[in-house]
């Protein structure tokens, strides 16, 4: 008796500083943002305001948001792809072949990007992008009179520096997943007469798929919000429903707007992720 | 069980300790400014916070300036309504000193306190954006116009005509500053229409999306005004009198600015005292300083500014400053058109309008 009590207390004060600062770090602004996103205007003193359903209704009906919440739900699809591509092969890698020292340094390489200041490293992409620059300069050492790619203000600079930000988490993720695979199970597969892409079909990637459910929220969740990458790197390729929540919020004073778009984009992810649950989860729990 | 005795002990402990650092952190930036300390709210290297100004000004009154900063009038707004009692003197555009008086964020200041108050050009002084109510709530200090300018050494014709944003010539080789207001008002003025009140949204509209070819990228900030125009990202973009000044003067770059014949944005900036000022006696004179000859003349020949609504500090500028050669000319000024205040419903109107227009440039 005693000691479930006591257990229990352990929980308690080991879990309380986390839920604490979950109710007052999201929670609480996050019903507060709820309240603006149904309210005519921002409440400032002298002026009143109602509640209304306008800012949805604006939302639904005008072409400007709709056609942006493509942009930027398509924006994540290419970048969790982009990562998927690039990370899962890597996180393979680094699971079942790079051993010792190598696999430190290898991970070493992939934490960097986190240890840089997203600002800066964004910027260093535009001297790395802008037409007849490092990349270009690098590009015409193999092929001399290549003509400048002149990818800077592009969408797909944004997809380069987007990838660029969100692959670790890829990496990590899938690599957590893939290295708790038993060696033995795919020995077993190949002696049972499995080609190799059978092995990896069957055996790898559903026992993998936690980590690359993981790595795609992560990754999607920030990607179709973001604005600082779009609009460093995206010149006139910047409009997303991202840039257009920030403006709502800096430029436009129409905090209920901004609002409510918010959360029209958090009912689409959830509403995504809802959809793809049934076909995940018995995977999911197997693992 | 994994936790010993000694570690239960401490879990508690340190959460706490770390949920009293917090909350002393939150509770940290509200009470008190020192005496001695004036605390000015205004955009980074906007002239209070010229080193040397700050310097002379401590040894005359003794009062050390701490500054804050905004990015955006909203922003400003935003700290005025959130912090009161916190600052002391606020840079605030006229378009929005009406607002702030009648939320209450500032209080009128003493004109008899302010010895330059008389060299003001009246025009600027006598606003009534400033004048609200019988009371003065905003010392006029600055003013420039918002045009465009463009690398000299790349287009040799000086342009008169802000149709030049629209030559098929310069396609893809134009900057915009990505702010919906400007952009319809640029718009309007393009059209010759009341950049205040167009009465024809659509021309608006038409104009905007016609941008499309022209626009290599935007820009948001002075420094990356410099920077892409350096790069040649752009060779002819949207830009300010007193920041084009700057970029000629303190970084050397080949560039020219132009009011057209079609006319130009007109602003002016006032210095107001926030409301429950800590200091106000000591507001006032550093609004005085502000606007004095001594220190305008150096700050614009030093680094370059927008131009002084002290008239005797624009006349004691060296002959070829920008602000006394293009902007002193009275020909320019009669074609400016003034920024008025807006309502909200017309700035989020606008910036519907202007993301629609980004919206077309991205398909």
């Amino acid at each position: 008796m005693r000691r479930t009590v006591r257990q229990r207390l352990t929980v308690l004060g080991l879990t309380a500083p986390a839920y604490l600062w979950l109710t007052v770090a999201i929670f609480l602004p996050l019903s507060a943002m709820f309240c603006f996103s149904f309210l005519s205007a921002l409440p400032l003193p002298g002026r009143s305001v109602s509640f209304t359903l306008d800012n949805y209704r604006t939302i639904f009906s005008k072409q400007l948001y709709l056609i942006n919440t493509k942009r930027s739900l398509l924006l994540g699809l290419h970048v969790t792809l982009g990562c998927i591509a690039i990370g899962y092969p890597a996180a393979l890698a680094l699971a079942k072949y790079v051993r010792g020292r190598w696999r430190e340094a290898v991970f070493l390489l992939i934490v960097l990007p986190f240890w840089s200041n997203g600002l800066v490293r964004t910027f260093s992409w535009t001297m790395v992008l802008r037409k007849d620059a490092l990349l270009d300069w690098f590009v015409r050492l193999f092929v001399p009179d290549a003509p400048s790619l002149d990818l800077l203000f592009s969408y797909p600079a944004i997809l380069i520096g987007l990838i660029h930000a969100y692959v670790p988490y890829m990496i990590l993720t899938c690599y957590v997943s893939l290295q708790a695979i038993d060696d033995s199970l795919i020995e077993a597969a190949r002696s049972l007469g499995a080609s190799a892409f059978t092995a990896f079909r069957r055996i790898i990637l559903p026992l993998s798929l936690p980590g690359l459910v993981a790595g795609t929220i992560l990754i999607f969740v920030p990607v179709i919000g973001s604005f600082m990458e779009p609009e460093i790197l995206g010149g006139k390729e910047a409009i997303m429903l991202g840039p257009i929540i920030e403006r709502q919020f800096t430029a436009s004073a129409n905090w209920p707007l901004g609002a409510a778009l918010s959360f029209v984009l958090l009912a689409i992810v959830l509403a995504i992720f809802a959809a793809t649950w049934p076909f995940l989860r018995p995977h999911l729990r197997d693992a | 069980m994994i936790v010993s005795r000694r570690g239960l002990f401490r879990t508690p402990a340190i959460a706490l300790a770390a949920l009293a650092g917090l909350w002393a952190a939150l509770g940290a930036g509200s009470p008190a400014s020192a005496a001695g300390e004036l605390h000015v709210l205004n955009w980074q290297g906007y002239g209070t916070d010229e080193a040397w100004a700050l310097k002379v000004f401590e040894e005359r009154t003794g009062l050390k300036v701490i500054h804050d900063y905004f990015n955006s009038e909203q922003e400003m707004l935003t700290k005025l309504r959130t912090s009161p009692g916190t600052y002391d003197v606020v840079l605030i555009n006229n378009t929005f000193t009406e607002q702030a008086a009648k939320e209450g964020l500032i209080e009128p200041i003493d004109p008899s306190k302010i010895s330059n108050f008389a060299d003001l050009t009246p025009q600027l002084r006598d606003s009534p954006h400033f004048n609200i109510g019988g009371k003065l709530y905003g010392i006029a200090w600055l003013w420039g116009v918002t045009s465009f300018a463009y690398n000299t050494e790349v287009i040799k014709d000086r342009p008169d005509s802000i149709e030049v944003l629209w030559d098929p010539k310069y396609a893809g080789h134009v900057g915009w500053r990505d702010d919906a207001v400007e952009s319809v008002q640029m718009a309007a003025l393009a059209t010759g229409q009341d950049m205040n009140n167009p009465a024809d949204l659509d021309k608006v509209k038409e104009k905007l999306h016609a941008l499309k070819p022209q626009i290599k990228t935007f820009w948001s900030s002075e420094d990356e005004w410099n920077k892409h125009l350096a790069a040649h990202d752009y060779d002819i973009a949207v830009y300010w009198s007193g920041s084009a000044a700057r970029s000629k003067k303190a970084f050397h770059l080949p560039v020219d600015f132009v009011v057209p014949k079609e006319g130009a944005i007109g602003w002016y900036d006032g210095l107001s005292i926030a409301a429950n000022a800590p200091n106000p006696e000591g507001a006032h004179k550093f609004i005085d300083f502000m606007v004095s000859p001594e220190f305008y003349v150096k700050w614009d020949t030093d680094v370059g500014a927008p131009a002084s609504a002290n008239a005797k500090a624009n006349a004691q500028l060296p002959a070829d400053a920008m602000n006394r050669a293009v902007l002193g000319d009275p020909e320019v000024v009669k074609r400016l058109q003034w920024m008025a205040p807006m309502t909200d419903e017309q700035r989020q109107k606008y910036q519907e309008i202007w993301d629609e227009a980004k919206t077309s440039f991205a398909q």
